[in-house]
C-alpha cells in the first residue's frame, strides 16, 4: 500500500464508496420466502390472483432513501364490494411490511402514494385485500445502482 | 414506399470515382464530393423534420473515430446500431472507403480521416440547415435539438453553457430537450431555457415534491398544412447517472404512461403526425414502441449511434442522427388523412471540408470562442498514436486518462466514467487545451482517492456493465462501461449481473484481486456531492504536458467473452 500521509490527509470522503453500503453483500434482508409468510399472514392465507391492482414504482431508482411508489386498486368502492386494505412489502429490506393501507366505502378510491427506503435492487410487492374475501397482487423490481457513468 | 437506392447512390458514386479511398489525395477526393451531393435526397410529401442531436458542445468541426465494440444484448444483438466495421458497411451496403464508410465506422480510420477531413462544425450545419428550408419552405421545416448540446468544451465550461446558447439561437430551433444541461444546475437551466426563445419540452420530469411537471411536455406547430406535435423526453436516467445534487427538486423516469397519455392528448387536440424528441437511447427507443402507441417518428439521441436511415418499428419510425456535430438528420413524410403514407430519411454527414461555412454562424462562433481562443489553442503535448475514446470497454484517450490519475494520486487503480462524449486526434497532432477539455469538460471533475476492497471493486464494475447490458433497455442508462487503469478483467455481457465480470488482476503484481483485500482507487465524475480532490483536466494537463509525447500502446486488459 502507498498510503501517504498527505495522501491520508486529502483522502476524499464520499463518492463511490458511500453509494456502495447495501448492495449486494448484505445478508440482512428479508428474502422471498419470508416475505411469502408476510403476506401470507396478511391474506389470511388465501392466495393471491393478479389483476385489479396496480403498482407503480421507477424502474430504477434515482434515490434508494426514497423511492416513490403508488398502488391503485380497480374496485366499485360500495358497501357491498371496496378495498379493505392494501400492504406493500419489500423483499430486500431488513422487514419486508413496509405499509398498510386501509380503506373504507367512504375512502371513493382505493389509492395511494407513499416513499419508501430500498436499500438495494429487489421486488417490491403489493397486495389488496376486498370486502368480498378476494386478494390481489402486483410485484414490480425496483434496481437500486450506483449510477454515475451517464454517455 | 421507402428504397435507400437514392441515399446510397452518391454514397457507391463517390467510392467508385475515387477507388479505394487509401490511395487517393484529399483534394481529389473533395474535388469528387460537393455540398449538392450531401444535400441530394428523394424528397417526399410537404413536411421536414431535420434532427440535430448530442453536438456536446463542438462548434468546430472534429475527427470522431466510431467504435469498434458497440455490444448489443438480448433481441437487440447483432442489429443496428449494434454493428460496427465491416458489419456495419455490410449492413448497409456502404462500399468501404467511401465517404459514408469513413463516417460511420472505423474501419480504415486514419487513413480516411486524413483523406476526407473532419466531420462537423455548426457553421458547416448552419448552411445545411438554411439550405434545406430555403429548398422546402420555412413553413415545411422543423428543426429539432436533441439535447446534449450545452456540454463538452473549454469554453462551454468556462461561459457556464453561454457560447453554445447564443450559436444555437442563431440556428433557431423549433424545440429542444436535455441531459448534460442540467448539470448546469437548475437555476442555469432555467435562465438559459428564459433566454433562447424556443420551447424547452420534457415530458418525463416531475418535481420531487408534488409531482408535477416542471417543463413544458408537447408544443405544436403548423407545417406542410399539417398539425405537427412535438413531445420531448429527457434523459430518463439523469439524476442516476449525473449528479442528483445539482437537480435536487427534479424526478425523472422513462414514465411510458405518461407519454403514452400525451400522444392521447395531442392527438386529441388535432395532431396529424406525433414526434417524440427523445434522449432515452437508441435501444430504450427501439422497445419505446411495443409500449406506447401512436408515435409517427422518434428522434433519438443520448446514446450516440449514427444509423444512415431511419428503422422502422410497427408504425413508428426510429432516426439516431449520431454525434458531436457529424451528422444533420432528415426525415421527410408524407401525410395523407392523418396517417404517414410515404417517407425518406438520411443522416447527412457533415464533411466540414465540402461544405461552405455559415458566413454569420462562423463569425458568432468566433466570437464567442474569442475570450478563450488563446487558452484553447495552448499546445500542451504532441501524440504519435490515435486518441479517441469511444468503445465498449476502453479507448486510448481514457487509457491516457486511467494512467494519469494513477500516476498523478499515487494510486493501484483507477476508474474513468464511460462517457461516449470526446472527440479524436490523428497521430501526429498537437494536444492543445481545446483537446483535453473535449475530454474532460464537466462541472463534477474533481479526483477522488479511495480505499476500496476487492469485492466493493467487483460490485462497481457489476452494478455498471449492468447499466450497459442488462437485456431490457430500460434498465441501461446508455452509457459505456467504466475504464479501468491498473487492472485487468474478463466481462461476460450476455450473462446477469453478479455474474459478468471475473479474473479481476492487479497489473502491478499479476495477482489476483483479492475481495478482502483493500486498493487504492483513484477516479473522476464521481455523482456525490462535496468529493475532494484536483480536477481532472487540471490533473490531466500536468500529467500530459509532463510526458511531452503520447504513444498510445494496444490495450487488451479487458477480455470479452461469450459474444
Amino acid at each position: 500500500m502507498k498510503l501517504t500521509r498527505r495522501d491520508a490527509l486529502t483522502y476524499s470522503a464520499g463518492a463511490i464508496a458511500m453509494a456502495l453500503v447495501g448492495l449486494r453483500g448484505v445478508s440482512a434482508h428479508a428474502g422471498t420466502e419470508e416475505t411469502g409468510t408476510a403476506v401470507s399472514g396478511f391474506t389470511g392465507g388465501v392466495e393471491p390472483q393478479s389483476g385489479m391492482i396496480t403498482l407503480k414504482a421507477p424502474e430504477i431508482a434515482e434515490n434508494g432513501n426514497t423511492v416513490p411508489v403508488s398502488i391503485s386498486v380497480d374496485s366499485p368502492m360500495t358497501a357491498d364490494d371496496y378495498v379493505e386494505s392494501v400492504a406493500i412489502f419489500a423483499e430486500g429490506n431488513p422487514n419486508p411490511e413496509v405499509v398498510v393501507f386501509n380503506f373504507t366505502p367512504l375512502s371513493g378510491e382505493a389509492a395511494a402514494t407513499t416513499r419508501m427506503r430500498l436499500a438495494k435492487t429487489q421486488n417490491v410487492v403489493a397486495v389488496a385485500k376486498t370486502s368480498t374475501g378476494k386478494v390481489f397482487m402486483d410485484k414490480r423490481e425496483v434496481k437500486v445502482t450506483i449510477g454515475g457513468c451517464g454517455g | 414506399m421507402f428504397s435507400r437506392r437514392d441515399f446510397l447512390q452518391w454514397a457507391a458514386v463517390v467510392a467508385a470515382t475515387t477507388g479505394y479511398a487509401g490511395g487517393l489525395t484529399r483534394v481529389a477526393a473533395q474535388q469528387r464530393l460537393t455540398q449538392d451531393d450531401l444535400l441530394k435526397f428523394d424528397a417526399k410529401g410537404s413536411v421536414t423534420l431535420l434532427h440535430f442531436t448530442d453536438v456536446h458542445a463542438q462548434l468546430k468541426p472534429v475527427y470522431f473515430r466510431p467504435p469498434s465494440e458497440n455490444y448489443g444484448v438480448g433481441a437487440f444483438e447483432g442489429i443496428p446500431p449494434h454493428l460496427v466495421g465491416k458489419a456495419f458497411l455490410k449492413h448497409f451496403g456502404i462500399p468501404e472507403g467511401s465517404p459514408l464508410a469513413y463516417a460511420h465506422t472505423m474501419d480504415d480510420y486514419v487513413n480516411l480521416a486524413r483523406t476526407y477531413g473532419k466531420l462537423g462544425g455548426l457553421d458547416r450545419t448552419a448552411t445545411l440547415v438554411k439550405a434545406i428550408r430555403a429548398e422546402r419552405g420555412e413553413d415545411n421545416v422543423l428543426f429539432l435539438d436533441g439535447g446534449d448540446t450545452w456540454q463538452g468544451s473549454y469554453s462551454s465550461l468556462k461561459s457556464n453553457g453561454q457560447d453554445m446558447l447564443e450559436c444555437m439561437k442563431l440556428l433557431k430551433p423549433d424545440a429542444m430537450v436535455g441531459h448534460w444541461e442540467f448539470t448546469f444546475g437548475e437555476d442555469r437551466v432555467l435562465e438559459m431555457i428564459d433566454e433562447m426563445g424556443y420551447p424547452f419540452l420534457a415530458s418525463n420530469i416531475f418535481d420531487n415534491e408534488w409531482d408535477e411537471p416542471v417543463f413544458e411536455h408537447t408544443a405544436f406547430y403548423e407545417r406542410g398544412g399539417h398539425k405537427v406535435a412535438v413531445i420531448g423526453q429527457a434523459m430518463p436516467y439523469t439524476p442516476i447517472a449525473n449528479p442528483r445534487w445539482m437537480i435536487p427538486n427534479w424526478s425523472f423516469g422513462i414514465r411510458p404512461d405518461v407519454l403514452q397519455a400525451n400522444v392521447d392528448a395531442a392527438r386529441a387536440q388535432g395532431a396529424d403526425i406525433v414526434v417524440l424528441l427523445s434522449h432515452n437511447g437508441f435501444d430504450v427507443d427501439q422497445k419505446l414502441p411495443s409500449v406506447v402507441s401512436g408515435i409517427d417518428v422518434i428522434l433519438t439521441g443520448h446514446t450516440h449511434d449514427a444509423v444512415p436511415e431511419a428503422i422502422r418499428i410497427g408504425k413508428t419510425l426510429v432516426l439516431s442522427s449520431g454525434s458531436h456535430g457529424k451528422y444533420l438528420g432528415r426525415v421527410d413524410l408524407d401525410v395523407r388523412n392523418g396517417e404517414v403514407v410515404d417517407y425518406n430519411s438520411t443522416l447527412i454527414p457533415v464533411f466540414a471540408d465540402v461544405i461552405t461555412p455559415d458566413a454569420e454562424m462562423s463569425a458568432k462562433i468566433d466570437a464567442v470562442r474569442a475570450p478563450y481562443e488563446a487558452e484553447c489553442t495552448r499546445v500542451i503535448a504532441k501524440t504519435e498514436g490515435l486518441l479517441y475514446r469511444r468503445g465498449n470497454f476502453n479507448g486510448t484517450w481514457d487509457d491516457l486518462i486511467c494512467e494519469g490519475l494513477i500516476s498523478e494520486r499515487d494510486a493501484q487503480l483507477s476508474f474513468s466514467p464511460g462517457f461516449r462524449w470526446g472527440t479524436t486526434l490523428l497521430p501526429g497532432q498537437d494536444i492543445t487545451i481545446d483537446d483535453l477539455y473535449n475530454q474532460t469538460s464537466m462541472n463534477y471533475p474533481s479526483v477522488y482517492r479511495l480505499e476500496f476492497s476487492g469485492s466493493q471493486i467487483k460490485d462497481i464494475l457489476e452494478d455498471v456493465c449492468d447499466n450497459l447490458f442488462n437485456k431490457d433497455p430500460f434498465f441501461q442508462q446508455g452509457g459505456d462501461m467504466v475504464r479501468v487503469g491498473g487492472m485487468a478483467y474478463t466481462c461476460a455481457p450476455k450473462e446477469n449481473i453478479g455474474s459478468r465480470i471475473s479474473n479481476m488482476t492487479l497489473l502491478e503484481t499479476g495477482e489476483p484481486i483479492e475481495a478482502s483485500s483493500n486498493y487504492v482507487v483513484a477516479g473522476w465524475a464521481s455523482v456525490n456531492e462535496d468529493v475532494e480532490g484536483p480536477a481532472v483536466y487540471d490533473l490531466m494537463e500536468n500529467y500530459i504536458s509532463g510526458l511531452g509525447v503520447i504513444d498510445p500502446q494496444p490495450n487488451d486488459a479487458v477480455k470479452v467473452i461469450g459474444m
